[in-house]
């Protein structure tokens, strides 16, 4: 089994694993595993049911997300006493296995698929001291659980469809509240879901735009700088929403409300779908409570906005200054990767938004040409032709009102998935930008470091008492924040490879389901396009 | 690219030549055949080999070609509309020049653009060009044929002597391309014809036959116009709409290639067929639809003309009738203004009767060519419809 940071996207791979999964799940039956240590992960996504049933349950190769979830919780806890060297998942493990907390959350995460909520149970309730060491037979399961749950990851990833991640998100009904320049939309969110995370199983509210701007900017400034891969929220745009407030009810207010919903909705799916931020109180709250703190510092001309956009700048200009040493091919690799990326979703971008843009036009010309020719049918005076002719009139109507559905499927489906992943990428780039930023934090820590040891060791010299114990203490400072900057340094590294990999698995998820929408709706037109024709056909051969 | 496509006669003869008395429905007659067997784009000009076949005594021999240029075609039309004797037919109406300037333009851009684009994209632009230029280049040769066919098929108009010299003069019939003058005279003579139709038309007419014939006619004529001007703007944004898709089909080709899921492989094969079947619906939509309309809109004037034509003459009639009633009154130069009267009315009578007889021709004619176009257009548009569905 190779190590978790390549691609998970290698079918001989997950053939291998699920004849690891058939001998792991004999061996889970045969472990009586305490209740009690599952009780505290109250807020998992599904009560941890009865062990044995569970493993039953395992043989039908259905249903694999709990049971990863059960003994895994106890994995971490007993990795520190075990030695992971068996862990088929590489050497570079080990290193993390220190004994603070906050790796627990680490390690888990590394063995641990993707998806699965528990650590991220972990992290937003902090390291939790509840995972009480559990007792060694457990730690036999844990080798063959990390493999389980290590190669079940793609089944896992199918099960996320089904019933372990059952949220659906719906953003509707927008409507303007208030008037003149003061007036805004109010989006109805509603939420279905099954999962114990929320009180209810379908609940809605009400929030505005600036709301969901106000999400994003919490959600970001808490886990950017991490490493997680925070969807970007829809762009504002001033234009739009003038036109909105000032109450114009034509078709271009109605398409932006129409284009802002459809975004928002995205937003949010996205957002739930990764793990760990669903689990945020910010989400949460988000999502739930029906009074929410007006978010001012999303406001395009407050002081705040003025403040991001100088920040901006200044990050600008110190990317080009950082020079990394990249140590890792895969970080060069992958940062390659989505910049040619980029650059091709744009180029895409834009040949899409151009094929919208002809497309309407073509409908409005069909349009005019089937006016035009019921009019030549109307003059010629010979009647079968005059016939013939406003059929075609009547065929090339359809054919408009087909070109304009084409167009919208082309805009709605694709065009703007597009746009969403471009902005996806930028938020990905940011996220490689901050590991750059944290290494160069721990490199600046180390080389202070080095010039207090020399500072230290020239008191030595001079052989100045309270001045070197000073000095002592502030390397000891600076020792432990050096080890500090370079924890966090791996730590981002670890948790942008795991990110990049569900990004990756969902980009080809989104676009896959795309893509097949859009050929089906080509499809559908061809064979409108068929049926008029056909209808049409007779008549042209009538003529006599 | 010019050397690649100077050998006209692997364009003509791959292809069915079908599509050549596209607009018309004429009876080819034994007596006299001429089609266009070849034809090779030079510079900026393009040589027809016009090609004879006769059983008619006047020509030396059965079966002959010679090469003519646009301006040989202009002539010969121009040569028949001044002559007072086709004054009651229709004059087929001349083929449009043949224009290579918006292709050229590409390719200019092309060999401009070379460096920027990729291997694969080169190729492939040059080739949509190419098919391109193709197209423009088989619809002026069918639309010269046309004009030769209809002249053949006409019973009068074949037997003209201009015609015969035409088809048969072997050598350059130096005929130059009318000079600025000359230019400027003919925009002269439009601009009072026009002002005397105007004239001409508030004149009503004897006849129920030609007077509904009059109002249709304008009617139509303005309808086609309009018709032809709308299907060129769809065709335009349909082709438009096709070049994007090339484009994202392109796009999506290098993401494919990037991406190794077989998403990609899948999405590559589809959107490229698609984009061919856009390319090509927009084509022949453009073939069927809107040369139709443009032909009959040519046609539709020349009848308009016609009638224009007889209308003058019965203007002229009633003029001379006056003047011959003036001229009785006054009981001077009466047999002046009798002859003048009687060769109005000998004129205005001939006239009559030809053009009726043209502009039944002409509906008949319009009827058949609009069915085989409708059908023909309708029965592409499902095949492509269904290739797309596979």
């Amino acid at each position: 089994m190779t190590a978790l940071g390549k691609p998970p996207d290698s079918p001989p791979q997950l053939s291998l694993c699920q004849s690891a999964v058939r001998q792991c799940v004999c061996v889970c039956v045969s472990v009586s595993y305490p209740p009690s240590s599952q009780s505290t992960m109250a807020d998992t996504a599904r009560d941890p049911p009865p062990e044995l049933s569970d493993f039953q349950e395992l043989q039908d190769g259905e249903d694999l997300f709990p049971e990863p979830s059960a003994p895994l919780e106890s994995g971490p806890a007993s990795l520190p006493a075990e030695d992971i060297s068996t862990n088929s998942n590489g050497p570079k493990q080990d290193s993390l296995f220190d004994d603070d907390p906050e790796d627990l959350f680490a390690e888990a995460t590394e063995e641990v698929s993707l998806d699965s909520p528990e650590r991220d149970v972990l992290l937003s309730d902090g390291p939790s001291p509840a995972i009480t060491p559990i007792t060694p037979p457990c730690s036999l399961i844990t080798p063959h659980i990390d493999m389980f749950t290590h190669c079940s990851f793609d089944e896992i990833e199918e099960e996320e469809g089904g019933d372990s991640f059952d949220m659906h998100i719906s953003v509707s009904d927008p409507e303007k509240v208030g008037d003149g320049m003061n007036a805004y939309m109010a989006y109805k969110v509603s939420t279905k879901t099954s999962m114990s995370l929320f009180r209810s199983q379908d609940f809605s509210v009400k929030r505005r735009f600036s709301d969901f701007l106000g999400l994003h900017s919490k959600l970001a400034s808490k886990y950017l700088h991490i490493g997680y891969i925070v969807p970007p929220a829809p762009e504002k745009s001033i234009v739009g929403m003038t036109k909105v407030k000032v109450g114009k009810e034509d078709q271009s207010s109605n398409e932006f409300v129409e284009k802002r919903r459809s975004a928002l909705e995205r937003y949010l799916m996205r957002t739930v779908k990764h793990p760990t931020l669903l689990k945020d109180p910010d989400v949460l709250q988000f999502l739930e409570s029906s009074e929410l703190p007006r978010a001012v510092s999303t406001q395009a001309l407050s002081s705040a906005g003025i403040l991001r956009m100088v920040n901006k700048a200044a990050e600008a200009v110190n990317k080009m200054t950082i020079k990394m040493n990249e140590s890792d091919a895969w970080f060069e690799e992958k940062q390659q990767h989505f910049d040619n990326l980029d650059l091709q979703l744009r180029k895409l971008h834009a040949s899409v938004e151009s094929l919208v843009c002809h497309r309407r036009e073509l409908s409005v010309n069909t349009a005019l040409f089937a006016k035009s020719a019921a009019m030549l049918g109307n003059s010629e005076d010979h009647t079968a032709l005059s016939r013939a002719l406003s059929q075609l009139a009547e065929v090339e109507e359809k054919i408009d009102q087909l070109h304009q559905d084409q167009a919208n499927a082309d805009f709605y489906c694709f065009s703007e998935l597009l746009g969403d992943y471009v902005r996806l990428i930028t938020a990905v780039k940011g996220v490689f930008d901050h590991r750059m930023k944290t290494w160069q934090k721990w490199q600046d820590g180390q080389i202070l470091l080095q010039k207090k040891r020399e500072a230290e060791a020239k008191l030595q010299f001079n052989n100045k008492p309270e001045k070197l114990q000073q000095a002592k203490d502030e390397m000891r400072e600076l020792e432990g924040k050096v080890q500090q900057g370079e924890r966090d340094f791996e730590l981002i590294s670890k948790t942008i490879r795991k990110e990049v990999s569900r990004f990756e698995k969902e980009r080809v998820k989104d676009f896959k389901t795309i893509i097949i929408k859009y050929l089906e709706s080509l499809v559908q037109t061809q064979q409108k396009l068929i049926k008029y024709w056909d209808a049409f056909l007779p008549e042209a051969k009538a003529i006599s | 690219m010019q050397e690649g496509l100077d050998d006209g006669p692997d364009f003509l003869s791959e292809e069915d030549r079908g599509p050549r008395a596209v607009n018309v429905d004429l009876q080819t007659d034994a007596t006299l055949q001429v089609d266009i067997s070849d034809a090779l784009s030079e510079r900026d000009k393009v040589k027809f080999t016009v090609h004879t076949k006769s059983t008619l005594p006047n020509f030396k021999q059965n079966e002959f070609s010679v090469v003519r240029q646009h301006e040989e075609f202009i002539w010969l039309h121009d040569s028949f509309v001044e002559n007072e004797e086709y004054a009651g037919y229709i004059i087929p109406p001349a083929p449009p020049r043949p224009d290579f300037d918006a292709s050229r333009e590409k390719l200019q851009k092309l060999g401009e653009g070379e460096g920027s684009m990729t291997k694969e994209e080169f190729t492939k632009m040059k080739q949509e060009l190419e098919a391109e230029y193709l197209a423009i280049f088989k619809k002026t040769v069918a639309m010269h044929e046309v004009f030769l066919c209809r002249v053949a098929a006409h019973p009068v108009l074949r037997k003209d002597l201009n015609f015969h010299v035409f088809l048969e003069y072997n050598q350059d019939l130096s005929v130059r391309g009318k000079n600025k003058k000359e230019k400027l005279e003919d925009f002269f003579k439009n601009v009072v014809k026009s002002a005397d139709g105007v004239l001409v038309a508030g004149v009503k007419d004897v006849d129920d036959f030609f007077e509904h014939e009059k109002t249709f006619l304008l009617e139509y004529h303005n309808r086609v116009k309009d018709a032809s001007a709308k299907s060129d703007r769809m065709i335009r944004s349909h082709k438009n709409a096709a070049d994007d898709i090339n484009r994202i089909a392109s796009s999506l080709y290098t993401l494919g290639t990037q991406d190794s899921t077989d998403l990609c492989k899948l999405v590559k094969v589809s959107v490229a067929a698609l984009q061919k079947i856009e390319s090509r619906v927009a084509a022949d939509e453009d073939l069927k639809l809107a040369d139709l309309l443009k032909y009959y809109l040519r046609e539709s004037q020349a009848a308009k003309d016609l009638l224009y034509r007889r209308s003058r003459a019965l203007v002229d009639y009633e003029n001379a009738n006056k003047a011959l009633d003036k001229a009785r009154a006054k009981n001077r130069d009466v047999l002046q203004a009798e002859t003048s009267q009687q060769l109005c009315c000998h004129k205005f009578e001939k006239i009559s009767e030809s053009a009726k007889q043209e502009l039944i021709d002409f509906k008949t004619r319009r009827v058949a060519a609009f069915r085989k176009n409708l059908v023909e257009l309708a029965e592409l548009e499902l095949k492509h419809a269904k290739v797309t569905m596979t």
